[in-house]
């Protein structure tokens, strides 16, 4: 008797760890959507996307620039980023000799696992003045992109890895052995069958490259506008939180909030797609 | 992978080029990037540098209270995260299937946490564990944080562990009538040690790396913590706060980012040796 009831209390007990690790989701929505309750109140959704300017002190909750800010940075970042990680990772796969490839897969491994606001010290020290001899002051959209594509592409390259990996080697002995070209071979079989793979691995990056906070915000110069070129400074979502969580007051740090909502709404978003991409896999 | 015929017409040879200059982009901004951090930042390092606190906002003297902070932010989260994941990763792996609708829920509500930007990781832990749970500003509250955080990553690689031990294990302790909470206790969880460790490990590197949830969780008081319940700058929040608010904190900044590096180095180091090691041992068995 006393067994079954040992296993019926490990059981209740593992059920009620489980319980917390599932309500964390819950209450990161719940604590989000009551924080940013105050300023819903208040304003029209109108006053954030055709407002005039982003003084909290006097009212003015002007969010859409910086939502474009933060989809610009983005969308660079991964313009650059996805090709030149997927050529890597097909370097990695098809081209590069045995010797080169184990340490290069350290080195890999090694930069996806560099904590971001080194990249972003990196960024403003070497990159910024870099970009600022061009055309000043340098901090800019193009600096975030920049940043933000070392942050993304060590990683895209690991998940494009896995990706081609994932390949049914069947196929590919297949298309050896009718005597396909190895360009036709990467073409035509291995980057479709990896598609689904690589589309969920990208998406869940670009989710990743709109939240990352602080080493965009140390490059990208934070000034609330849409940027009309490339070398104009820039403020993301992220970096606005970061940038006057410190010193908000209440309609203020309602509105932060709700810029925090805003970006759990586009990860979500992105999540979803992924689930649409993602290969119904059964694991045996 | 399976090694393709090589053939050598004009498309080949243009991937191979363009594949070729991808590869060594990343090689070359590699060598840049550690070459510069060591070049700048090994002049400011020497055993005071690690011993003392910082002074002048940073500019001269140490890191220790960073240090400190840093490992006690650590220590805290896996206390919290770690019976939390491994429980929830024994009732995913051994008292459910795949295809309950519950089972289905938590899943998807661990990857959504997986996806949490981390600054709105560092609001939630502002409002739940600084304001509502009156933590403060301390290293608790910031640990609390980072210990939900890290709940997605350790849940999902210890849990893959105990999937991977054979099912014979489980109908075997069946037959020699072991009741389910012994077999756990006794045999699949020392079986799935090794997966556990490379969970934790992979926790603390990616926890270590975190910034932006501890700025208004933990804060960044350059102090020496005296409890938990002290603010304390890790140091990631460190290197942010030099490079950015303080001006001629650079070679500080440097410095830190020198020494954040060749600790999440060792760790890396760390786990190659354990997953070679787990590796063999498996293999031999």
């Amino acid at each position: 008797m006393s067994r079954l009831t040992n296993d019926n209390i490990l059981k209740t007990g593992l059920l009620i760890t489980t319980s917390i690790s599932a309500l964390c989701v819950v209450l990161i929505f719940l604590f989000l959507f009551f924080s940013s309750l105050p300023i819903l109140k208040e304003f029209q959704i109108n006053d954030f996307i055709f407002g005039e300017s982003w003084h909290p002190s006097e009212n003015e909750f002007y969010i859409l620039p910086m939502i474009v800010g933060s989809l610009y940075i983005m969308t660079l970042a991964m313009l650059i980023s996805v090709p030149l990680g997927i050529l890597t990772a097909i370097h990695n796969q098809f081209y590069s000799p045995k010797w080169f490839n184990s340490s290069f897969s350290r080195i890999v491994e090694i930069l996806s696992g560099i904590p971001s606001v080194i990249y972003g010290f990196w960024g403003l020290v070497v990159i910024v003045p870099l970009l600022a001899q061009f055309q000043a002051p340098g901090t800019s959209l193009l600096a975030g992109a920049i940043v933000l594509t070392f942050i993304i592409t060590p990683t895209i390259v690991l998940v494009a890895n896995n990706a081609f990996k994932e390949v049914n080697p069947l196929y590919i002995q297949n298309a050896i052995a009718l005597g396909l070209s190895r360009t036709n071979i990467i073409k035509n079989i291995i980057l479709p069958q990896a598609k689904n793979n690589l589309i969920t691995g990208i998406v869940l990056q670009s989710g990743r490259a709109i939240g990352e906070t602080l080493a965009v915000l140390m490059v990208c110069g934070n000034v609330v506008q849409i940027p009309g070129n490339l070398f104009e400074p820039v403020r993301t979502l992220t970096s606005n939180i970061a940038l006057e969580m410190a010193y908000a007051m209440d309609t203020h740090r309602s509105a932060l909030f709700l810029s925090g909502m805003v970006l759990m709404v586009i990860v979500l978003l992105l999540i979803i797609l992924t689930e649409h991409f993602s290969p119904l896999k059964t694991k045996s | 992978m399976i090694p393709l015929p090589t053939n050598n017409n004009v498309s080949d040879k243009l991937l191979k080029v363009a594949s070729w200059l991808g590869s060594l982009l990343i090689l070359f901004f590699f060598i840049a990037l550690i070459t510069d951090v060591i070049v700048h930042g090994i002049s400011r390092i020497d055993i005071d540098f690690f011993l003392n606190s910082p002074e002048n906002a940073g500019r001269l003297g140490g890191i220790a209270p960073m240090l400190l902070s840093t490992m006690l932010l650590l220590v805290l989260c896996l206390i919290f995260a770690l019976p939390i994941g491994i429980g929830s990763a024994i009732y995913l792996a051994e008292y459910t299937n795949s295809h309950h609708w519950f089972v289905k829920l938590i899943r998807k509500s661990l990857n959504v946490l997986a996806s949490v930007p981390s600054i709105v990781m560092g609001l939630f832990g502002y409002a739940f564990f600084v304001i509502t749970l009156d933590f403060g500003f301390s290293i608790l509250s910031g640990a609390l944080t980072l210990s939900v955080m890290v709940l997605p990553l350790l849940i999902r690689n210890i849990e893959d562990s105990l999937r991977n031990i054979s099912k014979e294990f489980r109908h075997n302790a069946f037959a020699l009538g072991l009741s389910k909470t012994t077999t756990i206790f006794k045999v699949l969880l020392p079986m799935a040690t090794q997966g556990i460790i490379l969970a934790t490990i992979l926790s603390i590197a990616r926890a270590m790396a975190e910034t932006a949830a501890l700025l208004y969780t933990s804060g960044y008081v350059t102090r020496m913590p005296e409890s938990v319940f002290d603010s304390g700058r890790s140091l990631s929040v460190h290197i942010f706060d030099l490079s950015m608010n303080v001006p001629g904190g650079e070679p500080s900044a440097y410095a830190s980012t020198l020494t954040l590096i060749l600790l999440l180095l060792s760790i890396n180091i760390i786990t190659q040796y354990l997953s070679h090691i787990f590796l063999n041992r498996a293999s031999s068995l």
